[in-house]
């Protein structure tokens, strides 16, 4: 493609639509119109200008805001469409058939359907991340193809505009003025914080340039904060794990090395409904329990790196800290988070080794369910060996006791009581409230006394060295958005030809209200022509087609 | 009387105002026959007042409710809904005082009234706060959210003018069907209003078991005559009517027989005005709209998106996801609320790109308006009490 020349003899590249130098049309459909379309200052856009090679195709596919909009919307619709059902991490089920089971029982076909569909995950498809993907394209794109000649046209901007460019603005006038016409508008814009330049007969007021920015800025903040979301993929940004910790526990905090978690007590209070909280009388009455707070007072330590592996007096207490849901425990880039519970876990349950017929014991021993010994030795020289133990009881398979999981949520335990009455040693088998004695009638049994509970914290472990750029992609959007919306770039250029007539232009990238306001001070402290908005007159000029087209 | 008291009491204040605000202003709009602007001027200066003195009230009715609360009383669906109601007259306050345009106020006015009504009819006695709700991120999350709402619903009356004065009622189109389809579901939300209020006014209580999605045992007690039974719902009120149809475990029949009845009595009120006007509800309101400037009601419009998108940004995305940083671990979780702020402010961004194209403006920006303002009522009411997930706080 050939640079195109103007006739005031500047040399223009391809694809420019307003001469960059007067401002004269250049294309024939732009000199018929009666008004020049300013979008981009008429300059020449990579997207409009070449569409020859594969690059260029995908350049302009990029820059299109149709396209831009397409992609939103469609993301827009796969969003909700997400929302139909809930998501799988919203779903009581872990493992995939069970999830896939899950959305078939609850939902019937409609359930199938939506999982065999993927939108169980819809958000971590491969589809919607390359929708995301796509927007990102098409935000740097489109915002390169319209920045840069806007920044260039803006910046070498001349004073002094063909007539013809100002008698297509949309605010334009025409009549005589006075000799000190021009000076007047230039104090009165500049009263009213314009900044005006002045070229032999011409100024050129402009207020407000840097809102022409705002939608850049804007997209830059978006781009800074999709590529934040990207960096967690990237291993050492981003930590999820979750720690079950029971009250006087102390555990090495996942995927956190050298530091130690101690829970030294976890508290869930319910709301009284008496003293202060009388207020909420009414609504607890109504909606029974509402729990008031869920606290785990942990103590955070930490271990010197040189210390030895199980050394564990070389700890030193970091901080003793009250984790409460919206007050996580902080510390070098950690947070650690209230997130669940489980009350009254079974910690320690205590037997009797008790003659069955005469009810006599032997001594006790206390069992602990975390961490048994094998066996217990009594005062009597009796011996409890505990030959199994199974957590979480679920039931014999093949004769052999099965527990479901590591929890102990129903304690068994095969044990072997030995006695001076019966060295050779009698075998049991004991769940709660229930003995089987496998091998034949025993003299002995191991009689229940007492159990100990405590609760079960859950948390959160969590990094995310991402926010820091998220939080920047946000404030630069934040201020982008600012600048583009809350304020506008205003620009009037007025001429005084040699017999005294007065051409005015106006030109605002949005709210006409607003600039009308500056002029019409203007145009009354200056005595400058009156103008006429122009596109109002072809709005009118059509609308009185139309209605004539009816009458008719 | 107590703060709590002096708190309602003041909402009742704002909302007789605002219903005498929007006479006032429809007498403005209508008794300005000749379309000169002065006596239209006059009544809206009355009516602006009015609104105002109203606006204040419901600001009293706000803070003395945060007094008695000891929270900003934005956590529950009454409270919440009453909020938004006050922040759309607010909206409607500054965009009054940029364009001075009556025609607006009759049309916000109501809408408000009906959003302020809607939320009375949820639980709104003084309820304490849940652990995650414990922080001023509540005053300032929501806050910021539903002032934003407030202003962006301002574009969907502009809209609604817009379309009112356009539309030719007189021949049948698409346009026509679905600006009456809005009227409708207006209508449907006082069928709400009128359902509930006469069912609580007669003290109608049915109690059931039933058996959840979950296969868990549960209770339920309608306060609308039973339509629809629950999976395998047991009567306990024995004067109460047996349900009609039994639903499966997934439906939630009590709440699909609040809408059954709303459905019914909003119907009946419609087609009530119908038969009584013998127009349709658009042509009721087409003389009040005769005079008004198109081009300013599109511009009203984009005014209010413009300033209402960056505070909802700020609102609903950007303080939202601070605050689920702190209380959740993670800043975004997909929770369908969440996902729902996010399809609405990618609804107003493709918005604002199609106003850069030429042919967007005026009727078709219009209709968008609308439509934006029923996403944003879809998250408050659907996503709430339909699509359960951690902010169903009704």
């Amino acid at each position: 493609m050939e640079n195109l020349q103007c006739q005031c003899g500047h040399v223009n590249p391809p694809g420019t639509k307003l001469c960059e130098s007067c401002g004269r049309s250049l294309t024939e459909k732009d000199q018929n119109s009666k008004l020049v379309d300013m979008r981009y200052e008429g300059t020449a856009r990579r997207s409009q200008t070449y569409n020859k090679s594969i690059i260029d195709k995908i350049w302009n596919f990029f820059s299109s805001v149709k396209v831009g909009v397409s992609i939103i919307v469609i993301l827009l619709i796969a969003a909700a469409i997400g929302t139909i059902l809930p998501q799988q991490a919203f779903v009581p089920a872990t493992t995939e058939t069970a999830i896939q089971e899950y959305y078939a029982d609850t939902y019937g076909s409609i359930g199938r359907v939506y999982h065999f569909l993927g939108f169980h995950d819809l958000y971590s498809s491969y589809w919607f991340i390359a929708l995301v993907g796509m927007l990102a394209i098409s935000l740097v794109i489109a915002s390169l193809d319209r920045f840069v000649p806007l920044y260039k046209s803006l910046k070498n901007q001349r004073v002094l505009r063909h007539p013809s460019f100002m008698d297509k603005q949309r605010i334009y006038a025409e009549g005589p003025g006075a000799e000190d016409t021009l000076q007047k508008a230039e104090t009165k814009l500049k009263e009213l914080k314009y900044n005006v330049r002045t070229d032999k007969n011409g100024l050129l007021a402009e207020k407000g340039r840097f809102s022409r920015w705002g939608p850049y800025v804007n997209h830059i903040g978006l781009i800074i904060f999709l590529f934040g979301v990207m960096l967690r993929m990237i291993p050492g940004f981003y930590i999820d794990e979750s720690l079950w910790l029971r009250e006087g526990e102390t555990r090495a905090i996942p995927e956190v090395p050298g530091y130690y978690l101690e829970s030294k007590n976890f508290e869930l209070e319910n709301y009284s409904g008496e003293g202060e909280e009388e207020v909420f009388g009414e609504a607890l009455d109504r909606v029974g329990t509402v729990a008031k707070n869920y606290q785990t007072d942990v103590v955070l330590y930490q271990k010197p790196e040189d210390a030895l592996p199980g050394a564990d007096d070389s700890q030193e207490v970091v901080k003793e800290f009250p984790i409460r849901v919206n007050q996580p425990l902080k510390f070098d880039g950690y947070a650690i988070y209230q997130m669940d519970y489980r009350l009254d876990e079974l910690k320690a349950m205590t037997f009797a080794l008790t003659n069955k017929e005469t009810d006599e014991s032997l001594g006790e021993l206390t069992i602990d369910l975390i961490d048994p010994e094998d066996t217990y030795e009594l005062e009597s020289g009796s011996t409890v060996e505990l030959l199994g133990y199974y957590p979480d009881f679920s039931g014999f398979e093949d004769g052999e006791p099965q527990t479901a999981t590591p929890l102990p949520n129903n304690p068994g335990f095969l044990v072997e009581l030995t006695t001076p009455e019966t060295p050779e040693g009698e075998t049991s088998f004991i769940t709660i409230q229930n003995t089987v004695e496998p091998l034949g009638e025993n003299d002995y049994k191991l009689a229940f006394q007492s159990v100990e509970t405590r609760d079960v914290s859950g948390l959160t472990v969590r990094k995310d060295s991402t926010l820091p750029i998220l939080g920047l992609g946000g404030l630069i959007f934040m201020i982008g958005v600012a600048q583009g919306m809350y304020f506008n770039h205003r620009r009037f250029w007025i001429q005084q030809k040699a017999d005294g007539t007065i051409l005015l232009a106006g030109h605002t990238n949005k709210n006409w209200f607003g600039l009308k306001k500056d002029l019409d001070q203007v145009v009354e402290h200056a005595s400058l022509p009156a103008y006429t908005d122009q596109q109002d007159e072809i709005d009118k000029a059509e609308k009185a087609e139309k209605e004539g087209e009816a009458l008719s | 009387m107590n703060l709590a008291d002096l708190s309602s009491n003041l909402l009742y204040v704002a909302f007789i105002a605002y219903l005498i605000a929007t006479f006032v202003f429809g007498g403005a709009v209508k008794g300005n026959k000749e379309g000169t602007f002065k006596s239209e001027k006059r009544w809206g200066r009355v009516a602006i007042t009015i609104t105002v003195i109203g606006f204040i009230a419901n600001l009293g009715y706000f803070f003395t409710r945060w007094g008695a609360t000891g929270h900003a009383p934005l956590s529950n669906m009454f409270e919440f809904t009453t909020a938004f109601g006050m922040t759309l007259v607010g909206g409607f306050i500054i965009l009054y005082i940029l364009y001075k345009t009556p025609v607006l106020g009759m049309i916000v006015l109501p809408v408000a009234l009906l959003i302020i009504a809607f939320a009375s009819m949820f639980p709104s006695e003084v309820s304490p706060l849940i652990p995650a709700l414990q922080t001023n991120w509540l005053a300032i999350h929501v806050s910021t959210v539903v002032i934003a709402e407030g202003i962006l619903a301002i574009s969907a009356a502009a809209g609604l003018i817009y379309l009112l004065k356009v539309v030719d009622l007189t021949k049948r189109s698409k346009q026509r069907f679905w600006l009456e389809a809005i009227m409708y579901s207006l209508v449907l939300v006082l069928g709400f209003v009128v359902a509930s209020t006469f069912f609580s006014a007669t003290g109608y209580e049915a109690e059931f078991t039933y058996v959840d999605k979950e296969g868990a045992d549960a209770a339920i007690t309608y306060s609308m005559p039973p339509i629809f039974g629950m999976n395998e719902y047991v009567a306990l009120t024995d004067e109460a009517m047996t349900p009609l149809i039994e639903t499966p475990a997934l439906v939630h029949a009590g709440k699909l027989t609040t809408v059954f009845w709303s459905v019914i009595v909003g119907t009946v009120l419609y087609w009530l005005i119908r038969l009584i006007s013998r127009k349709r509800i658009a042509a009721l309101l087409k003389p009040f709209v005769k005079n008004v400037n198109l081009q300013l009601m599109d511009e009203i419009g984009y005014r209010a998106i413009i300033i209402g998108f960056p505070v909802f940004t700020l609102g609903a995305l950007i303080f939202a996801m601070i605050w689920a940083q702190i209380a959740w671990s993670r800043f975004w979780g997909w929770d369908p609320k969440e996902v729902w702020a996010l399809i609405t402010w990618l609804f107003y961004a493709a918005y604002l790109h199609l106003r850069l194209g030429k042919g967007w403006q005026g009727e078709k920006s219009a209709w968008l308006a609308v439509i934006g303002f029923v996403i944003i009522m879809f998250n408050l009411v659907a996503v709430n009490l339909i699509i359960a997930g951690l902010h169903s706080y009704a």
